[in-house]
């Protein structure tokens, strides 16, 4: 069954979702799809489908890169780790000493992006540091 | 009306006709989109104007010389009809991929420090997953790898608990 089929319905969703920049295509055995939703729902969504039509994601055969268009520098977003704080660092890796903490379901200023991996936020304690931006959720 | 006259009035209704008709060899701008429609079908996010056989081409594919064979295509389907093309697809940047092993371990590094029961290594670009894992954080892992762009992420080998 060609990729295209199997995620059908991922496709359809996303070319249905307002995704600017969509972009999908099969390279090597693997759907690429990048793009930037216009909400967190939508890219929590996509990751939905695709979990279903692939559990686990064991197949390995999309590689699929969403970000979220309201992830802008002075917007908020909300601290989506597991349990733990998340730690905010002096500079944008895990090698970075830790000059603070932000508690799960925290919301914070996102001050500008570092990199695809890390954001300078402002806590709500006045905390400066970068965050993995992968805990962080933006807010509308 | 004498038989002459009608005839000589059927004679020149019909050089009247086929004159018309030959100047009108000239294929009408909607038949002329519907050709090259066809013509460039295997491309269906290009759309097709045509206005005085001047043909446009607009929309987006994914490589230069699929746009470069659009307009060839476009010339192509009625040769006398389009008198010229007006290019203006535009060429999709390529999907960025990271096949850079060492950038990809560098950063693999951070995407997986919060997974210390898991292991991933690079090789060609290829992000290979091991270790265990409990099923709630399979999702985490999985975007926190793929935001890397990496050309495939194997988590075949990884046990889901």
């Amino acid at each position: 069954m060609s990729l295209l089929n199997k995620y059908k319905v991922l496709i359809d969703t996303a070319n249905a979702s307002g995704i600017s920049d969509l972009q999908m295509a099969e390279q090597d055995g693997v759907l690429q799809i990048r793009g930037t939703a216009p909400n967190a729902d939508v890219k929590n969504k996509l990751w939905d489908i695709y979990n279903q039509i692939d559990p686990n994601f064991l197949s390995g055969d999309v590689v699929m890169n969403v970000d979220v268009s309201t992830a802008v520098a002075g917007t908020q977003a909300r601290v989506i780790t597991e349990n733990s704080n998340l730690n905010v660092r002096k500079g944008p890796g895990t090698d970075q000493p830790i000059v603070g903490k932000a508690a799960k379901n925290e919301i914070i200023t996102l001050i500008s992006r570092a990199n695809s991996q890390w954001w300078l936020v402002r806590t709500k304690d006045g905390e400066e540091g970068y965050c993995y931006a992968q805990y962080l959720e933006p807010i509308g | 009306m004498s038989l002459k006259k009608v005839l000589s009035m059927f004679l020149v209704a019909g050089v009247v006709t086929f004159g018309t008709i030959s100047c009108k060899s000239k294929i009408s701008d909607a038949d002329l989109k519907t050709k090259v429609e066809t013509a460039v079908s295997a491309s269906p996010a290009v759309l097709v104007d045509v206005k005085d056989g001047v043909v446009t081409l607009t929309g987006t594919v994914g490589s230069e010389d699929e746009r470069m064979a659009l307009e060839s295509s476009a010339k192509a389907a009625d040769t006398k009809g389009v008198k010229s093309v007006v290019n203006n697809i535009t060429v999709k940047a390529p999907i960025e991929i990271n096949t850079n092993d060492a950038d990809l371990t560098a950063k693999i590094v951070d995407a997986t420090k919060d997974f210390p029961t898991v292991k991933a290594t690079v090789v060609g670009g290829v992000i290979t997953v091991t270790g265990t894992l409990e099923q709630a954080r399979v999702m985490v892992l999985k975007q926190s790898l793929d935001a890397l762009n990496p050309k495939k992420v194997d988590m075949s080998a990884l046990v889901v608990k």
